[in-house]
C-alpha cells in the first residue's frame, strides 16, 4: 500500500454491531434451538437406564444455547472477529468456483465415476486459486485421480465409486494379463 | 511392567523389518504434510483411519506416530522459509527462523530446528516410557467419577483457557459434543439426532468432519484469500553445519524447550501453544545477544521453541496411552483409531497390549534418528516440495478429501456432510473460532457420557458422587478455577484501573 490515506477507518465503527458476526452468533443459537428441540422428541425408553438418553443431548443444547446467546452480545458489542479478518475481502468469485466444483462433485461422482468426477473438481479449485491453463490442470487431475483411485481399490481393496475410466482401465488390465 | 523392560520388548517389536519400514513411510509422510501448507497431522491421520481395516494394530500405530513426529520435524521447516506456520505450536519457530532465514542464516535455523526436535523427541519419548508406567499406577485407582471430572479438566482447558476466547472454544466444544452424540445411543438403543435418516444410526464419522474442518475449510478459507496472501519462500542459504558458537547457543534452549515442553503436554489439559510461548520469552530473557531477537533473528528462539513443540507433542501421548484422554485433535484421531480396532486405550492397554503400546514407544525412538537424517541431509527435497503451486496444492488436497470420505463409505450423505463440515470450517477460521475442540469433544464427548452414567449407576442415582470423592472433587475445582480464576483476574486488574482513572 501506499502511504495511508485510503486505509479506511474500520476502527471507528467499532461499536456498532457487527453483521458477520453477528449472523454465525445468532447461527449458533439457531443450532441450540434445533438440537433442544430434537433432544426434546429423543424417545425415552422403557429400558432402566440410570441416565437417559437426554440428558447429555439436553446438556450440549443448553452449552450452545448459552454461549451462543453470549456470542449475540459480543456482536451487538462491535463484534469479536479479528482486525486481519475484518480487512480481507474475501474472494467471491474464488470461493464460488470452489464450492460449485465440490457441488459439481456430489452431482457427477456417481453417474461419471470417480475419476471424471475428479477432474471437474479439481479443474474448479485451479480456476478458483487463479490457474488459467485449463488442460494442463485437467491431465493433472485426471492422472492424480487415477493414481488415487488404482492406489486404493488395488491395496486397500476399496472400491470407491468405478465409471467409465476405471472400468475402461480394469479392463486393459485384464486383456494385458490375459495375454 | 517398568520402562526398561518394556522398552526391550518394545524394539523387539518395532526392529522388525515391516514395521522399520511403516515407520520409515510415517516419518517421510509425516515430513511431507507438516512441510506443504494447508495439510496437517490430524488430517492426513484421519484420512488413513481406513487402513485399520487391513493391517495390524501395531503397524498402524508406527505408521501413525511417525506421521505424528514427522509433521512436527516438516512443520518447522515450512515456519522457517515460508513464514506461514501450519500450526499454532509452530508460531513462535517462525518470528525467529523467518527472520534467521532472510538474514541469510536459514541452514543454521533449520539444522538447530531438526536437532533441537530430535533431543526434545528423544528425551519426551524417554519420559513417556518411565511416565507412563508411572501414571497407569495412579490411574487404577480412579473410577468413572474421576475419569469424567478428567474429561472436563481436558474440555475446559483444551476450549476454555488455551484458545483465544473461552466463548467461542465452548461454543466449538458443545458443538462437537453435539456431533459425537448423533447416532443411536449404545446403552438406550434410542435414536439421537438422525433426523430419521438412515446412514446416521451409526453416528457421523470423525474422519468426515476433521477432514471437512481441516481439508475443505482450509482450503475454501485459502481461496477465499489467496489474491491477498503473498508467501515468499526465502532461499536455502547457509550451511546447514551449525558453528561452535551456535551449537553452544543452542544446547541450553533445547534442554530448558524440552522442560517447558514435555510436562506441560503430558498433563491432561494438554496444549503445546503455551510451552513454545513460555521458551521463548525465557531464552529472550537471557541470551547474551539480545539485540537479535526481533531484528536478524535469534538461534535461541528458534531452538528453544522448537524443542518445546516436539517435547509437549511426546507429552500428549501420555495421557493418551494411560488414561485414554487426547488433549489435541491429533490425538483424539489416534484414540479414535484405537476404538477402530476395539481397544480402549486407559491404564489397561499397558497390561493388555504391552508389544503394541512398547512397540510404538520405541519406533519413536527410530522414527527420530530417522527424521533426523529425513529432515538435514535431505533438506532439500523439501524445499522443493514448497514450490508446488497453490492451485494445484489445493485441488489435489480436495480430490484426496473426497477419496477419504466418499471412497470408504460411498455414501452421498457422507459427502455432503464433508462439504457443510467443510464451510462450517471456513466460517469458524473467518471469525476466529479453534478446531481442535470439536474433534476432540466428538471424540471425548461420548467418553465422558458413558463414564458420567457408570458413575450415577454405581452411585445409585446420587449426583454428589462427583463431590465427595476427594480426587474427583479436586480435579472438578481445577478445571472450575482454571476458567474462572483468570476472569476474575482481569476483572480486577479492569476495575483497579478504572479506580485510577477516576482519581
Amino acid at each position: 500500500m501506499t502511504g495511508d490515506g485510503g486505509s479506511n477507518q474500520r476502527g471507528a465503527a467499532d461499536a456498532a454491531p457487527a453483521t458477520g458476526d453477528l449472523l454465525v452468533a445468532l447461527g449458533v443459537v439457531g443450532l441450540a434451538a434445533v438440537v433442544l428441540w430434537q433432544a426434546w422428541v429423543i424417545p425415552v425408553s422403557p429400558i432402566y437406564a440410570k441416565v437417559g438418553p437426554t440428558l447429555v443431548p439436553i446438556m450440549a443444547g443448553l452449552g450452545l444455547l448459552v454461549f451462543g446467546a453470549a456470542l449475540v452480545v459480543s456482536a451487538l458489542r462491535g463484534g469479536w472477529q479479528t482486525k486481519d479478518e475484518k480487512a480481507i475481502t474475501p474472494d467471491r468469485l474464488a470461493l464460488g468456483w470452489v464450492l460449485g466444483g465440490l457441488a459439481l462433485n456430489v452431482l457427477t461422482i456417481g453417474p461419471l465415476g470417480f475419476t471424471l468426477a475428479s477432474v471437474l473438481l479439481f479443474v474448479c479449485v485451479t480456476r478458483g486459486f487463479g490457474s488459467r491453463q485449463l488442460l494442463r490442470d485437467a491431465a493433472i487431475g485426471g492422472a492424480f485421480a487415477l493414481v488415487a483411485y488404482l492406489g486404493f481399490a488395488k491395496t486397500l481393496n476399496i472400491n470407491i465409486g468405478a465409471g467409465l475410466v476405471e472400468n475402461g482401465i480394469e479392463w486393459l488390465i485384464a486383456t494385458v494379463r490375459g495375454r | 511392567m517398568d520402562g526398561i523392560n518394556g522398552l526391550i520388548t518394545g524394539f523387539g517389536v518395532a526392529l522388525t523389518p515391516m514395521n522399520l519400514l511403516w515407520c520409515l513411510v510415517g516419518t517421510t509422510l509425516g515430513t511431507a504434510i507438516g512441510v506443504l501448507p494447508g495439510l496437517g497431522p490430524a488430517l492426513t491421520i484421519a484420512l488413513l483411519l481406513p487402513i485399520t481395516f487391513k493391517v495390524e494394530p501395531q503397524a498402524a500405530f508406527i505408521l501413525f506416530a511417525g506421521i505424528y513426529y514427522g509433521a512436527m520435524y516438516g512443520g518447522s521447516t515450512t515456519s522457517i522459509l515460508l513464514n506461514t506456520p501450519g500450526e499454532s505450536s509452530s508460531i513462535v519457530t517462525s518470528m525467529e527462523g523467518n527472520k534467521m532465514a532472510r538474514n541469510g542464516r536459514a541452514g543454521a535455523a533449520l539444522a538447530t530446528a531438526a536437532i533441537g526436535s530430535f533431543v526434545a523427541g528423544t528425551i519426551g519419548t524417554l519420559g513417556i516410557a518411565f511416565l507412563a508406567p508411572v501414571v497407569v499406577d495412579w490411574a487404577l485407582k480412579f473410577g468413572p467419577a474421576e475419569y469424567f471430572a478428567l474429561m472436563i479438566l481436558a474440555f475446559t482447558t483444551v476450549s476454555a483457557v488455551l484458545g483465544s476466547s473461552a466463548v467461542r472454544g465452548l461454543t466449538a466444544l458443545f458443538f462437537g459434543i453435539w456431533l459425537g452424540l448423533i447416532g443411536i445411543d449404545l446403552q438406550t438403543g434410542q435414536a439421537r439426532f438422525t433426523f430419521g435418516v438412515q446412514e446416521l444410526f451409526d453416528g457421523i464419522n470423525v474422519i468426515v468432519v476433521a477432514v471437512g474442518l481441516f481439508a475443505v475449510g482450509e482450503t475454501l478459507y485459502n481461496a477465499a484469500t489467496y489474491k491477498n496472501s503473498e508467501t515468499k519462500i526465502t532461499p536455502l542459504k547457509g550451511s546447514l553445519l551449525m558453528t561452535k558458537l551456535e551449537w553452544k547457543r543452542s544446547i541450553g534452549p533445547w534442554i530448558r524447550g524440552t522442560l517447558f515442553g514435555f510436562p506441560i503436554g503430558a498433563m491432561p489439559a494438554g496444549g503445546a501453544e503455551i510451552p513454545t510461548f513460555l521458551s521463548y520469552y525465557t531464552e529472550k530473557k537471557l541470551t547474551k545477544y539480545p539485540e537479535e531477537f526481533g531484528t536478524t533473528g535469534a538461534i535461541e528462539g528458534v531452538a528453544g521453541p522448537e524443542a518445546a513443540n516436539n517435547a509437549s507433542a511426546a507429552g500428549v501421548l501420555v495421557p493418551m496411552l494411560t488414561l485414554g484422554l487426547p488433549t489435541s485433535a491429533t490425538a483424539a484421531i489416534m484414540l479414535s483409531a484405537f476404538q477402530s480396532y476395539g481397544i480402549n486405550p486407559g491404564p489397561l492397554l499397558l497390561q493388555t497390549q504391552p508389544a503394541l503400546v512398547w512397540g510404538l514407544i520405541a519406533s519413536l525412538f527410530i522414527g527420530n534418528v530417522m527424521l533426523l537424517v529425513l529432515n538435514l541431509p535431505l533438506i532439500g527435497l523439501w524445499v522443493k516440495m514448497l514450490q508446488i503451486p497453490a492451485p494445484l496444492l489445493y485441488a489435489g488436497i480436495l480430490v484426496f478429501a473426497t477419496i477419504g470420505t466418499y471412497g470408504i463409505s460411498q455414501s452421498y450423505i457422507d459427502l455432503i456432510l464433508l462439504y457443510v463440515v467443510g464451510i462450517i470450517g471456513y466460517l469458524m477460521r473467518r471469525y476466529d473460532f479453534p478446531t481442535a475442540p470439536v474433534i476432540i469433544g466428538m471424540i471425548l464427548g461420548p467418553l465422558a457420557e458413558q463414564n458420567f452414567r457408570q458413575a450415577m449407576t454405581i452411585s445409585a442415582g446420587d449426583w454428589t458422587v462427583f463431590f465427595t470423592r476427594p480426587l474427583s472433587l479436586t480435579i472438578i475445582v481445577i478445571a472450575v478455577s482454571l476458567v474462572i480464576v483468570p476472569k476474575i483476574y482481569s476483572m480486577a486488574k479492569e476495575s483497579q484501573r478504572r479506580q485510577s482513572l477516576a482519581r
